[in-house]
């Protein structure tokens, strides 16, 4: 018999675009809904956005198997941090810990693309921006996934921030109030769909602020 | 633990294929298998083909099981696989209940199982050839999802499998409602097991349904469709074009 | 062996010369550039009174959109029309080349092309590529022996069909006409099940997207409905819009003649032939 398969590969690419916000007292993460494999619709209703602490929400894009493995993972671990010190985690420190967490794994990599956003101690807004492998930073804004190539340079635009290398080191947060985050990030997504064909079907918007979290839908294009 | 004195088992890994004992490719395999979430539960529909390459080899594969009380597993892929994929299961549902505790695993953790076998068997570079299909109804919650061999996972009102995701899905996209009753249920999964006939190649007249509700599960006997070929452009089709071929 | 070189003369075409080169700088990583691809649905069918052909209108290059709106339908003949889907240079190419050769062969004979004319061109074309021209096709028109609806696969290989499908869609549109086709078909119903086709195709084909272009072929002429169905219009407009204000910054606008910098001589030489 002949081989009819082509090569194996354990990794495949499930698409979709994934965007977080911070403000002076709110953070908005935001993803789209569908999970596609080639010229495939798997899906239209799939969420990709993770809540791992009260005040911290992970949103991913790449490989939804190893996505799903990460916030297994990472589940696991902030349940074993708070047996043992009776609090949720801070976001910062699940940065950290999700940081090592795709780095123990640099050789064989989680092929998904997060972003963190959530509140800090302060509860100033913050958006962690990461690699497959770990490497991260923090910022006042990201795009990831599919559709970031259009979505990027819209938020640098409109949001453009302090550069990192200045010193003092200025505030990361954009200007924006909560209201006209939302409403920027649904006119990127509305965009992103237009042109991108891995993004589409629906728009999840979680808003982290000190009320505690707030979610809303938003249709998107579904060809 | 050191690492560079302890044996690696999977010292194939990068070795020659004739001393690997990891599936490379699939020997017999099925083709798609299509399910739906309907008014009282979940109906899943798959052919008995058994494939070797382009061969039709078997003709009477069950393809769809029950696994435990309240759930049915339905499989495309290598058939091997599939029936090893039963054994895990089998003593999944045995050392569950043999805690005798009343309690029972529902198809929402037998998927989540599965998605964890699945996945953790692509990590050691060793898939399970399969595309499964798991549906149940457990405490009037329906439940249907699905898993790849490389462990992407997800669930949905309807899924299908291989073939099925290009032929099948388009047409319950379009048609499937949440008040489906038996008899439309059954109808619309004969019209998707239709066009698959039609359409995919290592798919053979010969299907059985399965339907799984609170009251239990039945897998019906192996039946096939009413098929149409009485269109009068395939008598004749170069008819008043010759020259074409 | 025997030395029996046949001396060819030289045929036209494309050079095949590069792939040997092409090929070693891909293996060294030197990527060719990319191009526009119809990652497409196309569709056609046979009604009571003639032929009925559907497309999308998205074009893709990779996984981005370059054409929200552009024709996948074209004109061969007043009679014929052709679904093009593949590389968009080489369906337009080659159904325009054909085209012209029908227009010469109309002019020549006197008399309305008919659809295996332009279907066999197409096909010896194709083949005499190898597949490198890479065109699936959909052909339909009506001519004096009756309707016709043709696929064309890139290698030059045909098919002749009451009911056809191509592209990255086919199957998704496929599994419509598979199974509510039946002969005999009205204008109206003809025109739905296409659309409803070439919707199944928009709508669950990452490749294929937008609105649903129809041409109708009878005996009595062609119509072509451009955008005959809208199905995805933008989402969602914010109500104060946006503006970009950071423009590229202007560090310097003096302006210097080149006049003064070089010697104009009136009247010299003219440039030789």
């Amino acid at each position: 018999m002949t081989k009819q398969q082509a090569n194996w590969s354990p990794y495949d690419n499930n698409g979709g675009s994934c965007v977080a916000i911070a403000g002076a007292d709110y953070c908005v993460v935001a993803a789209d809904t569908r999970m596609s494999t080639g010229y495939n619709i798997l899906t239209r209703d799939y969420s990709k956005l993770c809540k791992l602490a009260d005040k911290c929400v992970m949103a991913s894009s790449g490989f939804q198997a190893d996505v799903k493995a990460l916030q297994k993972h990472l589940a696991a671990r902030h349940l074993i941090y708070q047996h043992q010190h009776n609090k949720q985690m801070s976001c910062p420190a699940m940065a950290q810990l999700l940081s090592n967490t795709l780095y123990y794994k640099r050789f064989f990599p989680y092929y998904s693309f997060n972003v963190l956003g959530g509140l800090d101690n302060e509860g100033k807004g913050c958006v962690f921006t990461y690699d497959a492998v770990g490497s991260y930073e923090k910022v006042g804004y990201s795009s990831l996934g599919s559709g970031s190539t259009l979505i990027m340079p819209f938020l640098d635009n409109q949001l453009k921030s302090p550069s990192p290398l200045l010193l003092p080191a200025q505030d990361a947060v954009t200007p924006l109030v909560e209201a006209e985050a939302v409403d920027l990030v649904k006119t990127v997504f509305a965009s992103a769909s237009e042109r991108d064909i891995y993004t589409g079907d629906k728009l999840e918007i979680v808003v982290i602020n000190a009320d505690g979290i707030h979610r809303e839908y938003m249709d998107l294009r579904k060809d | 633990m050191n690492f560079m004195d302890s044996k690696q088992p999977e010292s194939g890994l990068l070795g020659p294929e004739s001393d690997s004992q990891r599936t490379l490719y699939p020997y017999v395999t099925g083709t798609s298998v299509v399910a739906l979430k309907y008014k009282d539960g979940i109906l899943m529909a798959a052919d008995m083909g058994g494939s070797y390459g382009s061969t039709l080899r078997y003709k009477s594969v069950e393809r769809m099981k029950p696994i435990g009380k309240h759930s049915l597993l339905g499989a495309s892929g290598e058939i091997s696989d599939f029936q090893e994929i039963l054994r895990f299961l089998d003593e999944l549902i045995l050392y569950d209940n043999m805690w005798d505790d009343g309690n029972s695993l529902g198809p929402k953790e037998v998927h989540n199982y599965l998605t964890r076998v699945m996945y953790n068997r692509r990590n050691k570079f060793n898939p399970l050839w399969n595309s499964l299909v798991l549906g149940g109804v457990k405490n009037g919650q329906k439940y249907l999802g699905t898993v790849s061999m490389i462990g992407v996972n997800f669930e949905d009102n309807h899924v299908a499998t291989g073939f099925g995701n290009h032929l099948a899905r388009p047409i319950l996209r379009q048609e499937w409602h949440e008040n489906l009753s038996f008899e439309d249920g059954v109808k619309l999964l004969e019209k998707c097991m239709r066009v698959l006939l039609y359409r995919d190649r290592s798919a053979v007249n010969k299907l059985q349904i399965a339907k799984i509700t609170e009251e239990g599960m039945t897998i019906s006997q192996p039946y096939s469709l009413k098929t149409h070929w009485e269109l009068s452009a395939f008598q004749n089709p170069t008819q008043g074009a010759v020259g074409s071929w | 062996m025997s030395k029996s070189v046949v001396e060819m003369p030289p045929k036209g075409g494309f050079s095949f010369d590069l792939c040997k080169r092409n090929e070693m700088l891909s293996k060294k990583g030197v990527n060719p550039p990319s191009f526009r691809k119809t990652g497409t649905t196309i569709v056609g069918l046979i009604f009571q009174d003639g032929v009925i052909l559907g497309a999308d209108t998205r074009a893709t290059e990779g996984p981005i959109v370059c054409d929200k709106n552009c024709e996948k339908i074209h004109y061969m003949a007043p009679n014929i029309y052709c679904c093009g889907a593949g590389t968009a240079a080489d369906t337009e190419a080659v159904t325009d080349m054909v085209s012209s050769q029908l227009q010469l062969h109309r002019y020549h004979t006197g008399r309305e092309s008919r659809v295996v004319t332009a279907l066999t061109l197409l096909k010896r074309h194709l083949f005499n590529y190898q597949g490198y021209v890479s065109a699936a096709l959909v052909l339909g028109g009506v001519d004096v022996t009756g309707p016709h609806l043709h696929t064309i696969y890139p290698h030059g290989s045909t098919d002749t069909l009451p009911f056809a499908t191509m592209g990255s869609g086919s199957l998704a549109a496929m599994a419509v006409f598979e199974s509510k086709y039946r002969e005999g078909l009205t204008r109206d119903e003809g025109i739905a099940l296409v659309t409803e086709a070439i919707c199944s195709g928009i709508f669950n084909d990452l490749g294929s997207g937008s609105n649903v272009d129809v041409c109708v072929i009878t005996k009595a002429g062609k119509e072509y409905l451009r955008n005959h169905l809208q199905p995805n219009p933008r989402t969602y407009t914010s109500s104060k819009g946006y503006s970009f204000p950071k423009k590229t910054e202007v560090l310097l606008t003096k302006i210097t003649p080149l006049k003064e910098k070089v010697e104009i001589i009136e009247g010299g030489d003219a440039m030789e032939e």
